[in-house]
């Protein structure tokens, strides 16, 4: 019969029209990922020749020096990794329901203006271990509070969650100001400085000699903790279903409203211990930079690895492998260090169109006479 | 009471830069397309009016004050229209989701803007200050003693003309139903990928005259690396909302934004850190909005019925 | 006729995957002339009208319009040739005033005011006897104002065909007489109406001559003058059909469900069932007929917990077992379920509703009661069990268990569902629509599924369309009419025809005389 459909008539439909696809096999996926890939670099690669001049094979020797040049700069590269995964990691079940957490910045910015307060407030009283646990706790309190908020507005009165919880970072953003100021040290630098810089108190400790070890260790626990939870737990069971039809949660008996806002409670305290991460494992200081954009980034790793932990790992890896070599090249070739930005976004146009080819097919009509 | 004049002065030098951003995105909305990626084009059009008047005036001997305007102006259209059709292409062509595509396009913007802007700083002698003073004050050319440079009443205009647009034309009734509900607007016989495709550029050309006036006008002609277009882009955003989506009220809106920014510098004993909390005002006054006009679920007030879903006939 | 012929359809088919929605039709469309086109649901009426709004292009067969073969792509080709159709969804946008979505999409004329617009409006509006305020915003109408307001929408922009879908569906008696005075209006302006409905005597006040649509195909036509309720009822229902389907005496029925005085608003607050009283019994199946949208949905969701009741109604649950009676209103499905209640419902949106199109068939059959394992991982490895043994037994098609359902056709999809509802060991399975869009054999493997269930003692209400099947199964069989009870048949003894008239004719003096038991 489907061969009737298309034999007759057909002159007078459109040349060629677009269908859902029902499936695709993985490794055609997987190949049309890969051609995007390539052609995003190539692409970059001319824009880097037209703007700089310069090889474009020097440039990505460089950059990969620049990321895996030495003992260190992997180490960097790892810990800059573990945050933005954190990050991704903590999306994941509010994307996984359809809820657009667009708030991860000022989640992540709350964690951190805590934890950046303990550790000025109690460095001096406390010992470390205790200050970790406290901190530990209270940001990702101040996170689910901020997750909290635009969730029960959500799942009372549908208010629009993209906007609120993308205005929410900015109330956050303004907090982090408000402190940096009360803090401010030394006066008039603008800055908070590096908290307890002499004592380390409050500092992730190095374990084995690693000072970025613990950062690890830290967040493949959640990663491995919201992998499980995600597809073995009743909550992640019921996550799901919510994200795919709410009809069909209220027909098994879920209770919608409570879902979302447990949900986002979660997705915003892990936020929230992502600051932590930030201020007590990396930067030891706070600042409107602490997040860094990574709360925005990090919805596009979440995004484009469809919420599979692994995947965010390798999406998290190869941003910020980009953006260290970019930082590399930009003092190489006496470049700005921007330039990652626009790779990445370069590269990200592609990975996203491609998606299209993967969910859509284009059928050609055959053409008649 | 002078203190309060040059508040308002201040609030109206700001509110043109959000306001600009405002419209430009009212505008995409109301076509169903929530255009996360409008600080990138700001960022976009800020730059590309600077390098093309830096490129102007180096390049001759005795830039005339009329070209650089125009060769800015063209440099801003033209890059922020490239910035709308990236984001037109993957959301309503390849369907690619909005959300995600706006933000890479900030992204992106605030690394070509940044990149260049950086790189223009070095080229101008490595001190990280470059300026256009022939295309700066072409733009301050205004009403004689008022401080405004034109853009300033530009964006008036295109306000006006943008409501006009909206509620007083047939085209501007079938953009709004292209972002309410596309299959009826389809089955009315309208162009759905036309019409998203045009408000969307259209709406970044306008969002990127915002980065225009704050390159050109608002910072005279300089460019620093510091993200304040990016902030700026976010808050034209929470104008958007605050204005429910009507650009007349973009007008007032994007001054009392103004005057909220700068309320703390007239007030007096503010410390520096209470400076910062006043600062948030716009955002949490939008917050309110936000919610307010859900409870009330009134239904003119929302957002488009389908901002930031893409459109498949077969769909239905 | 000595009318002209506005349009000749000929030959036309139309095929969705394997069904047939139409199978060469004929038909000619006189003008200054209502045609109605009458057939039960799934005859393929609305398909057959949307190839001429350009909703579907046919796969067979050719368009006359005006005696110049046509083909119609688009909505706007549709307009072009002046057929306007008006869809049972409306196609307005709800924030704009009536005016506004009036001329929606119409290219700007420069030389028409505002006013000119307006004026034209009005014009139409008093040609035929509308009355709207056209700065009304669609939001703030009733049903029946923004069906009026498609009307005018098709007539300012020159409609002279005009196609009606179930237009008295959702409108009032006072309404219905209002819209068959325009209609009366349009036929004098010699402009062509058909009216899709399934309401004989509608038919009978309002069109010239009927087209009857059985299955898909064309089952004749006949001049309103000539015709009756019973002569129409029997082209449509067609001869009754030997189908064979196994039906037992029922056992040791006890009375499971008592469903007294029930009514459920809709989303506009008129009533999708109304006062709705009956009892189902163990060890039976219990048919539900009635032309779609009569309440079937409202009624199964308010069993299941899934529908607010208004106050007053009444649904009893007794365990034939223990004899225990426990009141159902109130209760949530999860809360049913926390009771004990074996209660099973196959809904009609399988995917929307029953299942998760994006899990495998082990997700899903974790859905109803993954929250009574104890821990708080969830153990895969019954639900997995199960999925497999559904998946033996019913013959479910599917490359894997862990296959999202979503990919699989409709007919697996419908026994990954029952399968799953029978699998609980319900003591009341209900069905809505269980076998739409299935192929023969999958139809009987759900009716033989019923006929098992019933056997084993469960109270089985099977919500149907196809009246053959109805009265070969089912024990007995409720009619549905505008949401109200209008007969209880004994399924073996009663006729299609009889089903038919219940279903599209509320006798005076009928209503729940039946009701009862």
């Amino acid at each position: 019969m489907d061969k009737n459909n298309v034999s007759i008539n057909h002159v007078r439909e459109p040349l060629f029209h677009i269908a859902k696809r029902d499936r695709i096999a993985k490794p055609k996926a997987y190949a049309i990922r890969t051609v995007a890939i390539l052609l995003s670099l190539i692409v970059s690669a001319i824009v880097i020749v037209c703007i700089t001049g310069l090889n474009p094979l020097d440039v990505y020797v460089s950059m990969f020096k620049g990321a895996f040049g030495s003992n260190r700069r992997i180490w960097i590269t790892i810990r800059d990794t573990m945050v933005l995964l954190c990050i991704s990691v903590a999306l994941a079940p509010a994307f996984k329901m359809k809820f657009w957490n667009i708030g991860a910045e000022g989640q992540v910015l709350v964690g951190g203006i805590v934890t950046a307060g303990i550790m000025i407030y109690f460095g001096e009283a406390l010992p470390t271990p205790l200050l970790l646990v406290i901190m530990l706790g209270s940001s990702i309190v101040v996170g689910a509070i901020w997750g909290l908020i635009p969730a029960v507005f959500k799942a009372y009165f549908n208010t629009n969650e993209t906007l609120f919880t993308l205005m929410m970072n900015y109330v956050a953003i303004q907090f982090t100001s408000f402190f940096v100021a009360k803090w401010e040290n030394p006066f008039g630098s603008n800055s908070v400085g590096i908290i307890n810089s002499r004592t380390k108190s409050g500092w992730f400790p190095a374990i084995a000699g690693q000072q970025y070890l613990l950062n690890v260790i830290v967040v493949a626990i959640i990663t491995i903790g919201i992998y499980f939870y995600m597809r073995k737990s009743k909550q992640g069971y019921e996550i799901s279903v919510v994200g795919e039809s709410e009809n069909t949660a209220k027909y098994a008996g879920i209770n919608v409203k409570w879902v979302i806002i447990r949900t986002m409670v979660i997705s915003g305290a892990l936020c929230g211990l992502a600051g932590f991460i930030a201020v007590s494992g990396v930067d030891h200081t706070i600042s409107t930079g602490t997040a860094g954009g990574r709360g925005f980034t990090a919805i596009i790793v979440a995004w484009m690895s469809k919420f599979n932990a692994f995947v965010m790992l390798a999406v998290s890896f190869f941003l910020v492998f980009l953006d260290q070599g970019a930082k590399e090249i930009a003092s190489n070739f006496n470049l700005n260090e921007y330039a990652s930005e626009m790779v990445t976004g370069i590269i990200l146009f592609f990975i996203l169109g491609c998606e299209f080819f993967i969910n859509y097919k284009i059928i050609k009509r055959r053409e008649d006479k | 009471m002078d203190g309060l004049f040059t508040l308002i002065q201040s609030a109206i030098a700001f509110g043109t830069i959000i306001m600009f951003g405002c419209v430009g995105e009212t505008l995409s909305e109301k076509g169903g397309n929530l255009n996360l990626g409008v600080p990138g084009i700001m960022y976009l059009g800020g730059i590309a009016s600077l390098a093309g008047a830096y490129g102007y005036e180096n390049a001759v001997e005795n830039p005339s004050k009329v070209i650089a305007f125009i060769v800015a102006l063209v440099c801003a259209v033209a890059a922020s229209v490239f910035g709308g059709l990236i984001y037109s292409f993957l959301t309503i062509s390849l369907r690619a989701n909005q959300n995600v595509t706006g933000l890479t396009l900030t992204i992106f913007g605030s690394g070509v803007a940044n990149f260049f802007g950086g790189s223009l700083s070095k080229l101008a002698g490595g001190v990280g200050q470059i300026s256009v003073p022939v295309t700066s004050s072409a733009y301050k050319v205004g009403i004689p003693g008022v401080n405004f440079g034109i853009l300033v009443y530009v964006a008036i205009v295109v306000a006006f003309v943008a409501q006009y647009f909206l509620t007083g034309t047939r085209k501007g009734l079938n953009l709004r139903a292209v972002g309410e509900n596309p299959a009826t607007a389809d089955a009315a016989g309208v162009n759905i990928v036309k019409y998203k495709y045009l408000a969307t550029c259209i709406g970044a050309a306008i969002s990127g005259l915002g980065g225009l006036y704050y390159v050109m006008d608002y910072t005279k002609g300089t460019w620093a690396n510091d993200g304040s277009l990016e902030n700026l882009g976010w808050l034209a955003l929470a104008l958007v909302i605050f204005t429910m989506w009507k650009p007349l009220n973009a007008i007032w809106g994007a001054y009392v934004f103004g005057v909220l920014f700068w309320l703390y510098y007239y007030v007096p004993g503010l410390g520096r850190s209470s400076q910062e909390l006043f600062k948030m005002i716009p955002y949490v006054v939008t917050i309110i909005v936000l919610i307010i006009v859900s409870m009330r679920n009134k239904r003119e007030n929302q957002a488009p019925a389908s901002l930031g879903e893409a459109y498949f006939r077969e769909d239905r | 006729m000595n009318h002209d012929i506005a349009i000749k359809m000929v030959g036309v088919s139309k095929y969705f995957g394997e069904v047939v929605a139409n199978d060469k039709v004929n038909l000619e469309i006189y003008k200054g002339e209502i045609l109605a086109l009458l057939g039960e649901n799934g005859s393929g009426k609305t398909s057959l009208m949307n190839m001429l709004s350009g909703i579907y292009f046919p796969d067979e067969g050719q368009i006359y319009v005006n005696g110049k073969e046509v083909s119609i792509r688009s909505p706007k080709d549709a307009f072009d040739l002046k057929i306007g159709m008006i869809h049972q969804h409306f196609k307005l946008v709800d924030i704009f005033s009536a005016a506004e979505n009036i001329v929606l999409g119409l290219p700007a004329d420069r030389k028409k005011s505002k006013k000119d617009v307006i004026a034209g409006i009005n014009d139409v509006c008093d040609t035929y006897g509308f009355e709207m305020d056209l700065n009304k915003k669609v939001y703030d109408m009733s049903v029946s104002e923004k069906q009026t307001l498609e009307i005018i929408k098709a007539l300012y922009r020159g409609a002279d065909i005009l196609i009606l879908d179930e237009p008295t569906a959702v409108l009032t008696p006072q309404e219905v007489e209002k819209l068959f005075n325009v209609m009366d209006n349009m036929r004098k302006n010699n402009k062509a109406v058909v009216i899709i409905t399934h309401k004989l005597h509608e038919v009978l006040s309002i069109s010239d001559r009927v087209a009857i649509l059985r299955k898909g195909s064309f089952a004749g036509e006949v001049a309103t003058a000539k015709a009756n309720e019973q002569m129409l009822t029997e082209m449509m229902v067609g001869e009754k059909i030997e189908l064979n389907i196994e039906r037992s005496e029922p056992q040791n029925s006890k009375k499971v469900l008592d469903i007294k005085h029930v009514t459920c608003l809709n989303q506009y607050g008129m009533p999708a069932i109304d006062d709705v009283s009956f009892e189902v019994y163990s060890g039976e199946i219990l048919g539900i007929a009635g032309i779609s949208g009569c309440g079937q949905k409202e009624l199964l969701e308010a069993i299941a917990g899934l529908q607010e009741v208004s106050e007053g109604g009444q649904i009893i649950f007794t365990d034939p077992d223990t004899g225990h009676d426990e009141e159902l209103i109130g209760m949530n499905p999860r809360a049913i379920k926390e009771k004990g209640i074996a209660l099973s419902f196959v809904p009609e949106d399988r995917l929307g509703m029953g299942l998760v199109g994006s899990m495998g068939m082990t997700g899903n059959m974790m859905l109803k009661n993954y929250r009574e394992q104890s821990k708080v991982f969830i153990d895969r490895s019954s639900a997995d069990e199960l999925a497999n043994k559904i998946k033996e037994e019913l013959g479910v098609v599917t490359p894997g268990v862990d296959t999202p359902v979503g990919r699989l056709s409709g007919g697996n999809v419908q026994k990954v569902l029952v399968g799953r509802e029978i699998a609980a060991s319900p003591k009341v399975l209900m069905t809505a629509y269980a076998v739409r869009g299935l192929d023969i054999n999958t139809s009987y493997t759900i009716y033989n599924l019923l006929n098992e269930q019933k056997k084993k003692g469960v109270a089985v209400i099977y919500v149907g369309e196809d009246l053959d099947v109805l009265v070969e199964l089912c024990d007995r069989i409720l009619v549905l009419c505008d949401g109200k009870v209008n007969a209880i048949f004994d399924g073996r003894n009663v006729t299609k025809d009889e089903i038919g008239l219940k279903m599209t004719y509320i006798g005076k003096g009928d209503v729940q005389k039946n009701g009862q038991k």
